[in-house]
């Protein structure tokens, strides 16, 4: 199988001059795939700290508390309003120089969070200011006579919110959620600039060894695009399968 | 919304007199913004100086004056015309980006609802594809797939990189006004476009002339968004190589000896110009839905 694969990627290669080094040289395949690995890991994590940011921050939106509320808005406006390249390197060679620096495994000094860390922060942060705007204008469209009878059947806050109101907004919010989930997959690019070896920065050394360019940028191309497809599939999915009838984007079907 | 209805002091929104619309314009500055300015200025300052290592006590002051090290809040001031120079060279270059997609985005969204079937899928499927891969991977494949020169009959025209950064920030905004100009044409009412078919009007004047002048109050506020959005964008020009303000920032950093205690300053500095470039054109695009969202 591995020897077919390999073939096939030469005589590719020798009959056509499209140079896919990924299929026969073993080293940019495994180089590949841990970009890949990596593309993956950064975005699924994001993505879950990001939900868990949105989540959370749309809930203290609605709190009684005016810092809190304040507050919230204040980091939805930073964050929504600067380049999120800027605030990985803020976030990286800013605040990673001031942190204090712990001994590693082997002994050495090395800083407190690695590069894979800040990316995952900063990106979380990122997409998580967009996340909280999303699930507010889902809460906001929950009825607000659905609240106050779930206050008259004795719910509390927190109560209304988690069995009540976020179950209704999700499903109102999931088109828009699934766009800024494809963003953020999409942005997890930018953690090249930090030397994470996230699929970009592979496929940038794979080029700069081999000298070929156009096949691996088209290649890089095609496998972010099949990536967000997989998640607009799922997410799709999940859309569905959550449809109640005559409930946000899916209803009645 | 809610307490409209809830405060018992006021009448139900429906006894109040008409308002008239709130002006359209740039968002007017309130002490909030000025509050918020200075909360923003004292946090960069402070951060500055906290960063700044602790001086050794100086015997004179005149060895004072020599020795200490700059602040980070001096060498922001002292650098500022440059990275402002490099701020500006971002905003020429979103907004040519913006102007080459916009054009080049309505032709492709005109040909998704083409009625040609070909035209129609290639449209369909070149959005799609814009749309849906990294903007940084993106400008890598425009800088690197456009040579750095055309021959065009023995005329020999060069292409410098900022032009085919421009060309690489173009091409997501290509899809992207593409799929809006959809989405806005597909929610002009049928009943439009048979009225025009009976009144005679051919398709390319139905679109011309009806369909297209309403999308365009349809299409100005995501149009905006995508403005802010590629100007935030502009930055990755610099990890391709494209001197503008993060580049300068980062060559700012090294020409002040590399001290690790700037970079949170400098960088600060940057997503502040951005900030203040991006934060009015958010305020007046969500002005402009809520007015819109009122009249439809």
């Amino acid at each position: 199988m591995e020897g077919a694969v390999a073939d096939f990627g030469r005589s590719l290669y020798e009959s056509t001059g499209i140079n896919l080094t990924i299929l026969y040289d073993e080293f940019d395949q495994k180089r590949f795939i841990s970009g890949l690995g990596m593309t993956i890991y950064l975005s699924s994590l994001s993505l879950i700290f990001s939900l868990i940011i949105g989540i959370v921050g749309a809930w203290a939106q609605g709190s009684p508390s005016r810092v809190l509320r304040y507050s919230i808005n204040g980091f939805i406006t930073v964050f929504r309003n600067t380049p999120p390249l800027v605030q990985i390197f803020f976030f990286y060679f800013g605040l990673g120089a001031i942190l204090p620096r712990v001994e590693d495994a082997d002994g050495m000094m090395g800083p407190l969070f690695t590069n894979v860390q800040w990316a995952i922060f900063s990106l979380s942060l990122f997409a998580g200011a967009f996340n909280i705007e999303i699930f507010r204008s889902g809460i906001e469209a929950v009825p607000n006579s659905t609240k106050e009878a779930a206050t008259a059947l004795g719910y509390t806050r927190l109560g209304t919110y988690r069995h009540i109101v976020l179950p209704l907004a999700i499903r109102v919010c999931l088109p828009a959620l699934n766009n800024n989930l494809v963003n953020l997959l999409k942005t997890t690019s930018l953690a090249y600039a930090i030397a994470v070896p996230e699929i970009t920065y592979v496929s940038k050394q794979i080029w700069t060894d081999s000298q070929n360019v156009p096949t691996m940028m088209t290649l890089l191309l095609i496998t972010y695009v099949s990536l967000v497809g997989v998640l607009v599939f799922v997410m799709n999915r999940w859309e569905r399968s959550l449809a109640i009838p005559g409930y946000g984007q899916g209803g009645g079907k | 919304m809610s307490d409209a209805f809830a405060s018992p002091g006021r009448p139900m929104a429906v006894l109040l007199p008409p308002r008239a619309p709130e002006p359209i314009g740039f968002p007017r500055l309130t002490w909030r913004h000025g509050l918020f300015f200075v909360v923003a200025a004292v946090l960069i300052a402070s951060m500055a100086t906290a960063q700044t290592p602790p001086a050794q006590p100086p015997a004179s002051a005149a060895e004072a004056l020599s020795t200490a090290p700059a602040t980070p809040f001096s060498v922001i001031i002292k650098w500022s015309p440059l990275l402002l120079k490099g701020f500006a060279f971002n905003i020429v270059i979103s907004i040519a980006a913006m102007t080459l997609g916009t054009v080049t985005g309505v032709i492709l969204g005109l040909g998704q609802i083409s009625v040609n079937p070909i035209v129609r899928k290639v449209s369909w499927f070149l959005t799609q594809f814009f749309r849906n891969s990294p903007w940084l991977v993106l400008l890598f494949f425009a800088m690197f797939m456009i040579p750095f020169q055309f021959n065009i009959f023995g005329v020999i025209m060069p292409f410098p990189d900022w032009v085919k950064a421009i060309i690489g920030f173009a091409l997501p905004v290509m899809a992207n006004v593409s799929e809006l100009l959809r989405g806005a044409i597909r929610s002009i009412p049928n009943g439009q476009w048979e009225a025009a078919t009976s009144l005679g009007f051919t398709r390319t004047q139905t679109i011309w002339q009806i369909v297209l002048p309403q999308c365009v109050k349809r299409m100005l506020p995501p149009w905006m968004n995508l403005y802010s959005l590629i100007t935030m964008a502009t930055v990755l020009a610099s990890v391709v190589g494209v001197t503008e303000m993060l580049t300068l920032t980062a060559q700012v950093h090294a020409a002040e000896g590399g001290r690790p205690e700037l970079f949170a300053p400098l960088y600060g500095f940057a997503g502040f110009c951005f900030f203040l470039y991006c934060y009015p054109i958010g305020k007046l695009t969500q002005r402009l839905e809520r007015r819109f969202n009122v009249k439809t």
